[in-house]
């Protein structure tokens, strides 16, 4: 009998924790490069397969092979080598250092939300938490930040804005926290809600009085005041801005609250076996609530280096401020392993394609930036592959694992 | 029909569990296999019943080597299996419950339940296994329960039975109708096989006994063999089975720990914990017995304050913990070792020096204003894996690596290495090898000799004889009598089924039928 309800206390957080679990434990590196090489095999036939002129040319491929195989080839070797001048070195245009060094500037540019976004999927996973309420924390965080950043001048202006991003991000993380802890509502379903939330409160907000930018037709926000702007870092062409710096800073702090402080260790414990936690004296609940906290925080930032840095031009507010953000956050993390480090590593990878993707799709009229998009999503969907076919078909990862399983069929 | 195993070796990755493993099982025998938890008893009945696919070896039946691709290929060659745990669906009647995954169908695709009726009927009649095939399963003991089980293989045609620790879940009273039935199967000419690791269970039912240890057959023994003689075989050394302690002094001190009309409600509100009081003295062990299920989870729960109690009080030296959070209850030093060590007693994949201080995180020295020092934590990990001989390759490993015993000693070491003044033991070797046994039992017993009030809870009747200075038994959330360790356990099994030995009444449940065998 108490068989049984273990087996339901084991089992209450069903199918989709046992996939993630799977994806972000026990994956060699290896795995994780092969999943890179395989996404951007696939990626190529993409390039070839919608090219039209090199699709033409297989319809002589038996008359002509070479043809049809070398312009492939070509176009293939064009993309990527497209794609890496854009995000590492371009060996033709640095002929000045600014020039050589404005690929890394742009991958570190579009790694930098991603880091923020990845360590914070990665903290809220770390103790148990799905938050895929990325995009309505980053939201409430950059509206945060932009009335401050709008409000204030001088030298409080950045330090100012920056908190209030944080706290914003933190309120509607902490929000969750609180409904998981003390209803028990499932955070999934709670963060999804509260996306839609967000985005019509932002699309409402942008055109009040308060927020709207007069001199603007469009639906956009006042500019933040030029002090509560990240400050470029290496000279103005560059977009590199102080972001990055703020990012490493969430990097160590994160590293360091997760396996070196008393909070981290309640988190991981809790995360890991609620039960056992409890057991222990810790208080899940307040547990739970502190991990949205942070987690909402650091999503928070990410609304922060969308306005305060050179994500846009103006400094403001759009509708479209989250450029999806929330959700890349949650590839990045599962691609991290859910650790700070890991996400970082994920994160100048997602920067890199990014950055190279819009190079990419300059060079050549026939690749569209979209290749990047499906290239990413492939990635992720071949390390989540191996743990996805064993959590939905409840496959047999070799024999011994799943003995008890086994031994629970019908005996009839 | 015979049935026969020959050099059965079954691996998993570099694990041994099976190896090179001869069985034969007579006609009408019972056949005990005997061993460890974790010797490899499972492993081999589930190759047997085509769960597991053996590396080497070959299994014979009546002569005529078969394999088996799944559990349907050995039911057909007349293998039948009852789990520990049942695989019936509470909500149909015993009938319903034995034709699933059998089903006949009468003309017009009808499932033919007059068929499946008289199946039961005929069955129970004919090996005295009672049960009422109309009955829905959900409603009946676990006792009958299990005979459903047996049921249902019997309608398959089994000729070889696989109990799989079948008594692990019945009271005194049961497991004696079970040997009962077993008995009768024997009798008809069916063979059986009894997996277990209780001593007195295989002298009382065996025929011949297989004795396994860590995958390979140590030997075979005859029923007559001495139960000390089995243990040093089980477990490859002698044993002791009796704990060394020094008779109880402090009996007449005031009580320090005291539970007072305790009353505890379970998950949907029902009564489990039922207006419980009693008392432990200074340097006494109360060890709690009962069959599972009879509300000392609840009981254990409710005194570290995962489970709020519905009424009356719970006191340490005065101190009221009724009510309070399991962190103030551990924090006033009750040492606590939960019933279930995986599901709540550590985290498997954290090191053993994190699950270590799983309890202790953030006092000196390990936490201090936020922050843990990593230094101390691993300090303590190397001295406690050293004072309690914990096996581990290092601090480091993950504890979900470590073999049961081990892992219960990691539980054991963090619970006593700091100052206590009150220990409560759920199972405290549940799942535990002998070494690993003797070792816990030891330090419980060290820890009332420095004067704690000590709380056991124990299904195992041999470790509540073995430790207590006072048992009391409880059966549906109330205790049935606090008695003196001497009692005799016939009496102690009565009071488990909540029969007073005293009355002479009929138990309250199932009529028992009085057996010439018994514990002696």
């Amino acid at each position: 009998m108490s068989e049984r309800s273990t087996a339901e206390k084991r089992n209450n957080d069903g199918p989709l924790r046992r996939v993630l679990d799977g994806v972000v434990t026990g994956r060699p590196w290896f795995v994780t490069v092969l999943a890179i090489l395989l996404a951007l095999v696939v990626g190529a036939i993409l390039i070839v397969v919608s090219d039209q002129e090199v699709l033409s040319k297989y319809g002589y491929f038996f008359a002509s092979p070479g043809a049809a195989l070398g312009s492939s080839w070509n176009d293939v070797a064009t993309a990527y080598s497209a794609l890496f001048k854009g995000a590492i070195f371009d060996p033709g245009n640095a002929s000045s250092l600014t020039s050589a060094l404005q690929p890394i500037s742009e991958t570190l540019t579009e790694a930098t939300p991603l880091i923020f976004g990845g360590l914070s999927v990665g903290l809220a996973f770390r103790a148990g938490l799905f938050n895929i309420g990325g995009q309505g924390q980053l939201i409430i965080g950059a509206i945060a930040a932009t009335y401050i950043g709008f409000t204030l001048h001088g030298v409080v202006a950045l330090p100012a804005a920056i908190i209030a991003g944080i706290i914003g991000g933190a309120a509607l993380g902490g929000l969750v926290g609180l409904l998981k802890a003390r209803t028990g509502a499932h955070e999934v379903i709670v963060t999804i809600m509260l996306n839609y939330v967000s985005v019509a409160f932002l699309a409402y907000l942008i055109n009040t009085g308060t927020f709207k930018d007069p001199t603007n037709p469009q639906p956009v926000s006042k500019p933040v005041t030029a002090g509560a702007r990240l400050p470029h870092l290496a000279g103005d062409t560059l977009r590199l801005n102080a972001g990055i710096l703020i990012g490493i800073a969430a990097v160590a702090f994160t590293w360091w609250l997760l396996n070196r402080s008393t909070l981290g260790f309640q988190l991981r414990t809790v995360g890991a076996n609620p039960n056992a936690a409890r057991t222990a004296g810790m208080n899940v609940g307040r547990v739970q609530i502190m991990a949205m906290l942070f987690s909402g925080g650091l999503m928070g930032l990410v609304g922060v280096s969308q306005v305060l840095g050179t994500a846009n031009a103006n400094n403001a507010l759009t509708p479209q401020i989250d450029a999806g953000l929330g959700f890349s956050a949650i590839t990045v993390a599962l691609l991290g392993r859910a650790s700070p480090i890991g996400t970082v590593v994920a994160s100048l990878l997602f920067g890199a394609l990014q950055a190279g993707g819009r190079a990419m799709q300059v060079s050549s009229a026939n690749v569209s930036i979209e290749i990047v998009t499906v290239i990413q999503a492939l990635i992720v969907l071949f390390v989540a592959a191996p743990p996805l076919i064993r959590g939905l078909f409840r496959l047999r990862g070799g024999e011994s694992v799943d003995t008890g399983l086994a031994a629970k069929g019908w005996n009839g | 029909m015979t049935l026969e195993l020959k050099g059965i070796t079954k691996r998993f990755g570099s694990l041994v569990a099976n190896d090179r493993i001869d069985l034969r099982v007579e006609e009408g025998e019972i056949h005990c296999l005997l061993g460890e938890n974790g010797a490899g008893k499972s492993t081999l009945m589930n190759v047997l019943y085509g769960l597991h696919r053996p590396d080497e070896g070959q299994i014979l039946v009546g002569g005529e080597p078969r394999a088996f691709d799944g559990p349907r290929d050995a039911i057909a060659a007349g293998i039948g299996m009852v789990h520990q745990h049942f695989m019936l669906i509470p909500a149909f009647t015993v009938a319903e419950n034995v034709m699933l995954g059998d089903e006949r169908v009468r003309a017009g695709g009808l499932l033919d339940h007059a068929k499946a009726r008289k199946d039961v009927a005929e069955i129970s009649a004919r090996y005295g296994l009672r049960v009422d095939p109309d009955a829905t399963v959900g409603d009946l003991p676990v006792g009958v329960q299990q005979r459903v089980e047996i049921v249902k293989a019997l309608t398959r045609e089994a000729e070889v039975l696989i109990l799989d620790e079948p008594t692990a879940v019945l009271t005194p009273q049961e497991i004696e109708e079970l040997f009962t039935v077993m008995r009768s199967l024997r009798e008809a000419g069916r063979s059986i096989v009894f997996i277990t690791h209780k001593l007195k269970e295989v002298k009382a039912i065996a025929d011949r006994i297989t004795v396994i240890r860590r995958g390979a057959v140590v030997g075979t023994a005859s029923p007559d063999a001495g139960e000390a003689e089995l243990a040093s075989m089980m477990v490859g050394r002698n044993v002791r089975l009796q704990v060394e302690k020094a008779q109880h002094t402090g009996s007449d001190t005031d009580p320090i720990f005291s539970v007072r009309d305790l009353t505890v409600l379970g998950e949907n509100g029902q009564v489990v914990v039922d207006d419980l009081s009693f008392d432990i003295r200074r340097g006494e062990i109360l060890a709690v017995a009962g069959v599972q299920g009879n509300g000392q989870t609840e009981l254990g729960e409710a005194i570290l304050g995962l489970r709020p109690p519905a009424g009356g009080s719970i006191r340490l030296e005065g101190r009221e913990l009724t009510g309070r959070s399991p962190r103030h209850v551990l924090r006033s030093g009750v040492g606590y070792i939960p019933e279930d060590r995986s599901l709540d007693g550590v985290v498997g994949s954290a090191s053993v020096a994190e699950n270590l201080v799983l309890d202790l995180y953030d006092v000196s020295p390990f936490g201090r204003r936020g922050s843990m020092d990593v230094g101390a934590v691993h300090s303590n990990a190397a001295q406690r894996v050293e004072e309690f001989d914990i096996r581990t390759s290092s601090v480091e490993t993950a504890v979900g690596t470590l073999s049961g015993g081990n892992q219960q000693k990691v539980v054991v070491a963090r619970e006593m290495s700091r100052p206590l003044r009150l220990l409560v033991a759920s199972q405290p070797t549940r799942g535990v090898d002998v070494g690993a046994m003797e070792f816990i039992h030891s330090r419980i017993v060290a820890e009332r000799d420095q004067g704690r009030p000590v709380l056991i809870i124990s299904t195992e009747l041999d470790e509540v004889f073995a430790l207590a200075d006072r048992i009391a038994v409880m059966y549906r959330g109330k205790i049935m009598a606090i008695v003196p360790p001497d009692t005799s356990r016939e009496d102690v099994g009565l009071l488990m089924a909540g029969v007073n030995p005293g009355d002479g009444a009929a138990p309250a449940e199932e009529e028992t039928i009085p057996e010439e065998v018994g514990d002696e």
